[in-house]
């Protein structure tokens, strides 16, 4: 068992918020998903105050090696995640973290304030990737916003909080060190990166957003650089993520200083992954104690050149 | 929540799983992929999987294939799967080229199919180009003439895929020289006591479901629309209905005509 802020969990291997939807995953395959539950602790999909239709389609470009989503965060609101989604969610094996967002510091505090209580929510994830409306400044690309962020909502709860951190910043760990500075219990990245594509008839952005976040495979490079500056930064947990597809991307987001390790778009492509990429972990880790306790490697590993 | 099996819905077994390239032959300009999917339910006519070869899926040109891709099912049965493929793109092109004990990751059954016909209303099924493929196997279920329109006679060659289909082309080469909606204004002339299932590009689905509002027949439309997963994670496949943005993997891919405002959804087709 690993110990994640008081949490305790089964394996490492969680999954990125917004990247499976446990609720719509019961209502396709059934109680199976219970059973065999991908992820040991579940992050929901950001939940605003208001509800939220999200983006104009298309809201998909597939791109070299990942993918380039514009969702636009649809939610039913806090409300509706109250009385719909939250008893749902409690169903699940796993302890539940919700990700929550909001356009001030007074609305993250609302929804924060709204989970403090709620014995179903083991800890709560903000999601700091969208601009304050009041300063204009996006929430977790300054370190001051983001340590002014946390000074307002570490009095409302004693949950754990994790701050998903933006890749789109200047200076990820001096966001982080600010996080954990002002009481975050933990940092989770890297979110998606900004990119855009066009339609290749009209030559006018594709997405319906315009912008969208990359992800997949075209990122884990990316990632890897930021857990590892994040990790040298802060002491409190990271939880890494950013293209993981196997084991040996997760043990290298492990290596680089992350506590947990979350899986978001190779579900898309294998609902089960999350589960795989558990499994692959510990067979890597076994096999390295077993045999190779000096180098790491039971067989002596592939470098790029050939 | 609920696992719902209804007559319109074949719950999915968790997970991807392995099935076998069978055969792969022409049908006209596309090719029919028969696979062995033993663990597999049977699935409902409408609803569809989420493909991919387990082989060289991702580091072709540019990378892609990356995401799995969609496909109705053509026909089922003994633990067979038929699809119909046009290889129009790299997920496609793959798919296009693989051989008898190649492998294929297949999620699914996913989404809700059709609806059988109510109050007596006669079924009429209207396809065009590869959207003939979930009309197959609901025509053997609940019968009907099938109003099918093609690019060219190349492409019309796959009509013979159903029964006694009544055929249109863009060119004229084959049957009826113009849009499958002119049969479909004909038949619905004949007997207008009718239910439509059309399936097709959304320029031709808009136009079913345009006419079928103009004379208050109700129509089913089988929708396609790129999507990362298949089962309501991504949240990228949605469309606009008048209850808002559905995620077409989840609340389709077949929708009631009446639902929606228009059946052009941007970047729907290909």
């Amino acid at each position: 068992l690993i110990d994640f802020c008081g949490i305790e969990l089964a394996h490492p291997i969680v999954n990125g918020s917004g990247t499976f939807d446990a609720i719509a995953a019961r209502r396709t395959f059934g109680d199976a998903l219970l059973a065999d539950f991908p992820f040991a602790a579940f992050v929901s999909k950001t939940v605003t105050l208001e509800p939220r239709q999200g983006n104009p389609p298309p809201r998909l470009w597939e791109q070299p090696a990942g993918l380039i989503n514009s969702i636009g965060l649809p939610n039913r609101g806090l409300h509706g995640y109250l009385e719909h989604d939250l008893p749902a969610l409690a169903e699940l094996p796993v302890p539940l973290i919700v990700n929550v967002m909001g356009f001030t510091r007074a609305e993250v505090g609302e929804l924060v304030a709204a989970f403090a209580e709620r014995v179903e929510v083991a800890a709560l994830e903000l999601n700091v990737s969208c601009p304050n409306v009041e300063s204009g400044l996006i929430m977790g690309a300054d370190p001051s916003e983001t340590a002014a962020l946390l000074e307002h909502i570490r009095p409302l709860t004693a949950k754990p909080l994790i701050v998903k951190l933006t890749p789109n910043a200047t200076d990820v760990g001096a966001v982080a060190a600010a996080a954990e500075g002002a009481g975050a219990d933990a940092v989770s990245l890297i979110n998606t990166l900004r990119g855009m594509a066009l339609d290749p008839r009209t030559r006018e952005p594709w997405l319906g957003g315009g912008t969208g976040g990359v992800s997949g495979p075209a990122v884990r490079a990316i990632a890897l650089a930021q857990v590892r500056e994040v990790a040298s930064r802060v002491t409190v947990p990271v939880v890494g993520m950013g293209g993981v597809q196997r084991g040996r991307d997760a043990d290298d987001l492990l290596r680089a200083g992350a506590a947990l390790v979350a899986v978001g778009t190779e579900s898309f492509r294998d609902p089960r992954a999350g589960e795989r990429v558990a499994g692959e972990l510990a067979d890597l880790i076994s096999k390295r104690s077993e045999t190779a306790p000096e180098t790491g490697a039971t067989e002596t590993p592939k470098t790029w050149v050939k | 929540v609920s696992t719902v099996t209804s007559s319109r819905r074949t719950p999915a077994p968790f997970g991807r799983r392995g099935g076998v390239i069978e055969a792969n032959r022409a049908a006209g300009a596309y090719r029919v992929l028969e696979v062995a999917d033993p663990a597999g339910p049977a699935p409902r006519p409408g609803q569809f999987y989420m493909l991919a070869a387990t082989e060289r899926w991702g580091g072709g040109d540019e990378e892609r294939p990356f995401l799995p891709r969609a496909f109705s099912f053509l026909r089922a049965g003994d633990g067979r799967l038929e699809f119909l493929l046009e290889d129009v793109g790299p997920g496609t092109h793959r798919l296009a080229e693989l051989e008898p004990g190649d492998g294929l990751w297949l999620t699914g059954p996913l989404g809700i199919g059709f609806a059988r016909p109510e109050d007596g209303r006669a079924p009429v099924l209207v396809g065009g180009g590869i959207g003939i493929v979930p009309l197959a196997g609901w025509q053997d279920e609940v019968g009907g003439p099938a109003l099918l329109g093609f690019r060219s006679a190349a492409h019309a060659e796959a009509a013979a895929l159903l029964a006694d289909p009544d055929v249109a082309t863009d060119d004229g080469s084959v049957g009826h020289h113009g849009p499958v909606t002119d049969l479909l204004g004909e038949s619905l002339d004949a007997d207008p006591d009718a239910v439509v299932y059309a399936c097709g590009p959304p320029a031709m689905l808009e136009a079913v479901r345009a006419l079928c509002a103009g004379r208050g027949v109700p129509a089913q439309l089988a929708m396609e629309s790129g999507m990362a997963c298949g089962f309501g994670a991504c949240f990228g496949c949605v469309v606009p209905t008048r209850e808002g943005y559905v995620r077409l993997c989840l609340d389709g891919p077949v929708l009631d005509a009446a639902d929606l405002d228009t059946a052009l959804v941007p970047g729907t087709g290909h």
